[in-house]
């Protein structure tokens, strides 16, 4: 059915001749080469995106920035305004404050936000400004080791505070 | 342009200062004398100027923050985005002048005299 010799157009006009219907030199048994398009993703090419975290970022910025805004005036009015200012601060006053869960629940919003809030922001700024991969995995790195350490920290101390200490 | 210069370098400050605040923070759990003994420090007229310029850095952050989430977010954010900048800065020269007495007037009482 099939014969494989290729035909050479005797005219000089450079284009091959059409294939005539039913001389496919292919068929079940002998299939045409897959080409693959090119920039196919496959499951060597891992995945396109990172989702969407990038948008997610971008939104918490803003929602803890608005809520941010309450927490922290609120905290400086009561630190260093109110009531003498930042002289009447010591370890009665921190027992004072803490006694209340309202003041416990302020205060841990406040470090989870802020501490996201400013991890955030500082891995935007490395991005940036450091160029080197290894530079930036890096600071990242040094940068996420400080968030975790300190948000612990600060967890605990608020979670675990002791009047009664002494 | 400069009002971004200014809301990135705040933003640094601020960060790097909230961790040293809770490591101060966390003397409380050591004993009431070690937390009361840092925070004399800072009852000093030298550390109640860099409270002062802390009380400026977070005000300009958070007024200039809420600048840029009206310039994402409001349909005329951007036409008007100037004139929020002057807002900006009129507001927190207000708010500069009021904390002026409660952050800086012991510390003036101290070294003047009352
Ligand atoms: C007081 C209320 C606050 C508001 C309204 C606020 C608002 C914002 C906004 C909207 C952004 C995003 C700017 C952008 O994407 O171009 C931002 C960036 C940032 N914020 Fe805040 N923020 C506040 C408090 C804080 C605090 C407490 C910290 C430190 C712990 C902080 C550190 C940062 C940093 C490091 C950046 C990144 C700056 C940059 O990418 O140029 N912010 N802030």
């Amino acid at each position: 059915m099939s014969n494989n010799t290729v035909k050479t157009d005797t005219t000089a006009s450079g284009i091959g001749p059409v294939e005539e219907a039913g001389a496919s030199p292919y068929s079940a048994d002998n299939p045409a080469p897959v080409i693959e398009p090119p920039r196919k993703r496959t499951k060597k090419t891992g995945r396109a995106t990172r989702g969407n975290f990038e948008l997610y970022a971008w939104l918490f910025m803003r929602l803890s920035g608005v809520v941010l805004v309450v927490l922290v005036i609120g905290h400086l009015l009561v630190q260093l305004v109110l009531d003498g200012g930042v002289q009447k601060v010591g370890f009665a006053f921190v027992a004072g404050r803490w006694a209340s869960p309202f003041w416990q629940v302020w205060d841990l919003l406040m470090l989870w936000l802020a501490m996201l809030h400013g991890t955030i922001g500082l891995r935007t700024i490395i991005n940036d400004y450091a160029e080197r991969a290894n530079t930036r995995v890096w600071l990242k790195g040094l940068l996420y080791t400080a968030t975790v350490f300190t948000i612990l920290l600060g967890t605990l101390v608020i979670f675990t505070f002791d009047p009664n200490i002494r | 342009m400069w009002s971004w210069v200014a809301h990135r370098v705040t933003g640094v400050l601020i960060f790097f200062f909230l961790f040293v605040h809770v490591l101060d923070t966390s003397l409380v759990r050591v004993s009431p004398e070690a937390y009361d003994e840092v925070v004399a420090t800072y009852k000093t007229p030298l550390v109640a100027l860099l409270e002062y310029g802390l009380v400026a850095a977070i005000l300009f952050h958070a007024l200039n923050g809420l600048r840029v989430i009206a310039v994402d977010f409001w349909s005329k954010g951007t036409r008007y985005q100037k004139q929020m900048l002057w807002a900006v800065v009129g507001v927190w020269v207000v708010l500069m002048i009021g904390a002026l007495y409660p952050v800086l007037g012991h510390a003036a009482r101290e070294l003047f005299g009352s």
